[in-house]
């Protein structure tokens, strides 16, 4: 049965919308595979504009891996602006593929991958558009399963009414081996319906599947326990690693899109993983163990990738680039091969205290040297350790007289607002770090003309983090406390008019906040802002903070619980959790021992260069650390043509 | 919630005192001059998303590009003219400066194989003459009117050319905009009826069930317009039919401009803008 492709009634709205090429697909290294030689068929949303959803390398990942098995299909869709949902309503269009143009509602699977919490209501509105009951209990056969994935899948409980599962951890191996059993399932004639894929899929242990676990409150409004409610479904659903980066070279042919977007640039992931064990980092704390990409890997793909793309921009990708084992071989080794081409380097992510002067200098070999990212995070040596970010001030110090030193204008500076135990004397210190910033840099360079600039944002404390059971600060508070920081920034006459000022108010984290530590409760709330016009909850033009907080007021009447309770309440040591059932490797005691050393200031080593310190993951998941250095270095590529 | 970009950051420090290490860019030894298209599903392109395709494509096709001095160098690359986003083109032009010399014919395959389908690169020649830009007096359209019947356009056409002047409207960037859309219009009537679907239809290879036309009237309008100040566009036009003859299309009609270049105020042709440059070529071989 070939499904018709809903392009024609799609182009006679495009006219009418902004952008309309992010919604015609055909982008170099897409793939368009045959709907009838395939027979498990895979719908991928990010469920964000195109213009940062393209870029995604996890859905960009995933898409070639499927792809390139025979007999699996997959396409991928974004959330539509405001302008064309209004239109393919009035008109009937449902949610489509760009790929394709294929309707959501035909495929098999339809997988969303959650880099954060404020897609949750673009995932409504998808499958709304798509024609698929928004509850998950409402679906039948004619549906495809919805499964939900990323980083923000490491708490699927807010959005438990609406997926049908979700996967945690890395995404190459278990699509699958998820595609694996839909195609045996659908082989067989679909025995027992969608109740039995589904069981099949949760009976694996690496698939969670709400619908199996009933949660049980105590009369306090907390979690009693969560129990599965089928036999054979597991007590606890593990998360996914993959092990030897170098065997999945991914993406090998990166999508290059006509519509601008986010990240223009060739990304190489060069590891996965972070075991620096800051305190408030998600990321780090679900991603262990490090795993390194081979130096020669990833001049393999860089060679390859730029061939594809025709990027002007290498990066390399990772949680701490600076950190990789062979990081100085690989930058100079990539900025000699391509020094011709005017191919340029970056390093997102770089720690003050592994970041050397050398390896900037060599991004930026020839180009123009006007700023340079820290991210220190706290501004007192107290707070930093309380989030186990080993910063010192005089390392921070040192790194930027050497950066003034070799040309470089600007530094730019990174911190949190309302990390647990801050003070207002905490986030004051920040001014007093960029004040000495510039008073070295004017000594360094002979001029004043330094500048600083000072970007926070507030903390939302994590699911799976030692901050899991921190309160956060209310909105108000933070907001107080910025003020003040910038009031003592501003009034300085020496320093005051050198420094830049960034920050976010407190509120959009607040509803972070709710969606990142929710149970299922909280579905009522989403289900509630988007009816009430929700979209795009990551804008700050769309986000509305009165309407989730008056949707929170409503969804949650009648709990006894509301968004204080699950924000700036601190949780004690036998709490029930909201995700302690999802298993990411992390020992909960040693989470909550982290927790406890926090609060008394004590750090904890990296285990990459110490002995092992017991967080669970390499034992519990059966996996281990694997860095280099291999040794080897990048030779410079035979010249080809001309 | 946070963004963490790259180490480096551009912009914000006009105090650079480094300069580019190593010597200056090659100069430019040829230039050449392209004819190419946007067809189909890719009309939607702007004009800044074709600029990076077409520039990605250089670089994926190892052109060797003559490039600008300074820490930022780009290819040098000019553009003439584009159409605008959603409208189909068979012709639009840029010219490119290389630093080695290359057969334009070579070239031409080369780029229009690294571009996606739709938009093709369908000539190629070394430039000989200067003014190119001014050579582009105006171009010649094609108007589908889906739902229209062509008697009904023809009426509207004809209404149109009678008038005198016919006032429009267009929001622009610096707000509403009234101007006359009549002067600028060297021709307009019914199309030849081979002219069907040119340019139109979805050859892109992906969405084939749309080139599917069937049964419902279409009226096909030929348009020449001169490039003025402010510049007259197809839907301009299409404004003053609604306001001059009541011509309402039930569906956006899909444009495409089929020619630009020198205008024979004779005969209402638009010419080759290329012809001059092909003939110096010739007696250059």
């Amino acid at each position: 049965m070939t499904v018709e492709s809903v392009f024609p009634r799609l182009e006679a709205l495009l006219p009418h919308v902004q952008k309309p090429i992010q919604y015609v697909g055909g982008e170099l290294n897409s793939t368009v595979k045959d709907w009838d030689s395939c027979d498990v068929r895979w719908a991928l949303m990010y469920p964000d504009a195109y213009e940062v959803g393209l870029p995604n390398q996890g859905t960009m990942i995933l898409y070639e891996v499927l792809n390139e098995r025979e007999g699996v299909l997959a396409e991928r869709s974004y959330s539509v602006w405001p302008d064309l949902e209004a239109l393919m309503r009035e008109h009937g269009v449902p949610q489509f593929t760009v790929d394709a143009h294929r309707p959501i509602k035909a495929f098999d699977v339809f997988g969303l991958s959650f880099s954060t919490e404020l897609g949750y209501t673009n995932m409504l509105t998808a499958l709304d558009l798509a024609g698929i009951p928004l509850d998950a209990a409402d679906r039948t056969l004619d549906d495809p399963v919805v499964l939900a994935g990323g980083h923000a899948a490491f708490n699927p409980e807010p959005i438990a009414d609406f997926i049908d599962a979700a996967v945690i951890g890395d995404g190459e191996q278990a699509v699958l081996d998820i595609t694996d059993i839909v195609r045996a399932w659908k082989a067989e004639g679909r025995p027992g319906g969608r109740d039995e894929l589904l069981l099949r899929l949760a009976k694996t242990g690496g698939v969670y599947v709400p619908r199996f676990y009933d949660v049980e409150y105590l009369a306090d409004g907390r979690i009693g326990r969560v129990v599965p409610n089928r036999p054979g479904v597991p007590w606890r659903v593990s998360k996914h690693t993959v092990m030897d980066l170098d065997e999945w070279p991914y993406p090998k042919q990166p999508l290059v899109p006509l519509a601008e977007t986010v990240h223009e640039r060739m990304s190489v992931e060069i590891f996965r993983g972070c075991t620096r064990g800051c305190r408030f980092c998600q990321a780090g704390m679900i991603t262990r163990p490090v795993r390194e990409r081979s130096i020669t890997g990833i001049g393999e793909m860089v060679e390859k990738g730029l061939k594809a793309t025709g990027f002007e921009e290498v990066g390399l990708l990772s949680l701490s680039s600076a950190d990789h084992s062979e990081i100085a071989d690989i930058t100079k080794g990539l900025a000699d091969r391509y020094a011709e081409d005017k191919v340029g380097l970056s390093l997102p992510s770089t720690r003050v205290d592994a970041f050397n002067i050398d390896l900037a200098n060599e991004l930026s070999r020839n180009g123009r040297r006007s700023g340079l990212t820290f991210a220190p995070e706290g501004g007192s040596e107290r707070i930093r350790k309380v989030i186990n970010k080993m910063v010192s001030e005089e390392d921070l110090i040192n790194t930027v007289a050497a950066a003034y030193g070799n040309g470089w204008r600007q530094v730019k500076l990174y911190f949190m607002c309302g990390l647990p135990t801050e003070t207002d004397e905490d986030v004051l210190q920040i001014g007093t770090m960029a004040k000495n910033v510039i008073a070295k840099g004017r000594e360094v360079t002979g001029t004043n003309d330094v500048r600083c600039t000072v970007s926070i944002g507030g903390f939302v404390p994590k699911p799976h983090t030692p901050f899991q059971w921190a309160p956060q600060l209310s909105a108000e508070a933070t907001d107080e406390r910025l003020t003040k920081l910038r009031d003592s920034i501003r009034g300085d006459r020496k320093f005051g008019k050198n420094i830049g000022f960034r920050y976010h108010d407190g509120k959009p984290g607040i509803i972070e906040g709710l969606l990142s530590r929710g149970d299922r409760r909280v579905g009522a709330v989403i289900r509630a802002v988007y009816e009430d016009g929700g979209r795009f909850d990551g804008w700050r033009e769309h986000f509305s903070y009165d309407r989730w907080m008056s949707c929170a007021e409503k969804g949650l009447a009648g709990t006894g619980v509301d968004v204080d309770w699950y924000t700036t309440r601190e949780r004690s040591y036998e709490e029930v959790l909201p995700w302690d059932h999802l298993d990411s490797g992390l020992d909960k005691d040693w989470l909550w021992e982290d927790w406890q050393d926090a609060l008394e200031e004590v750090e904890v080593e990296d285990c990459r260069w110490t002995p092992c310190f017991d967080c669970g993951v390499c034992p519990q998941m059966d996996t281990h650390i694997q860095v280099g250095p291999t040794g080897k270095k990048l030779l410079p590529l035979t010249v080809v043509n001309s | 919630m946070r963004g963490r970009t790259g180490t480096t950051d551009e912009g914000l420090s006009p105090l650079a005192r480094r300069t580019p290490d190593g010597p200056p860019p090659a100069p430019t030894v040829q230039r050449i001059r392209l004819r190419y298209t946007k067809r189909g599903r890719l009309r939607f392109t702007s004009h800044r998303d074709f600029q990076r395709a077409f520039e990605r494509a250089l670089r994926r096709s190892a052109v060797p590009m003559a490039y600008s001095a300074g820490f930022t160098p780009h290819p040098k690359v000019s553009y003439a003219n584009a159409a605008p986003t959603g409208t189909a083109s068979e012709a639009e032009y840029l010219e490119i400066g290389l630093a080695e010399r290359r057969d334009p014919e070579a070239l031409r395959r080369q780029l229009d194989e690294s571009l996606p389908p739709g938009l093709d690169v369908t000539e190629a020649v070394e430039v000989a003459t200067g003014n190119f830009v001014e050579r582009l007096e105006a171009s010649e359209w094609l108007l589908r009117l889906p739902g229209v019947e062509p008697a009904e356009a023809e009426k509207a056409a004809a209404a149109f050319l009678a008038a005198e002047a016919v006032e429009v409207q267009r929001m622009t960037k610096n707000g509403l905009r009234t101007f006359d859309a009549r002067a600028a219009v060297a021709a307009i009537g019914l199309a030849p009826a081979d002219a069907a679907l040119v340019g139109i239809g979805d050859n892109t290879g992906t969405d084939g069930a749309d080139d599917v036309r069937t049964g419902a009237p279409c009226a096909i309008l030929r348009l020449v317009v001169r490039h003025a100040t402010p510049a007259v566009r197809p839907d301009d036009v299409l404004s003053g039919l609604r306001s001059t003859a009541d011509l309402a299309p039930p569906v956006p009609a899909e444009v495409t401009r089929l020619a630009q270049g020198p205008l024979d105020e004779q005969t209402g042709t638009v010419t080759d803008p290329l012809a001059l440059d092909r003939a110096a070529a010739e007696v250059g071989r």
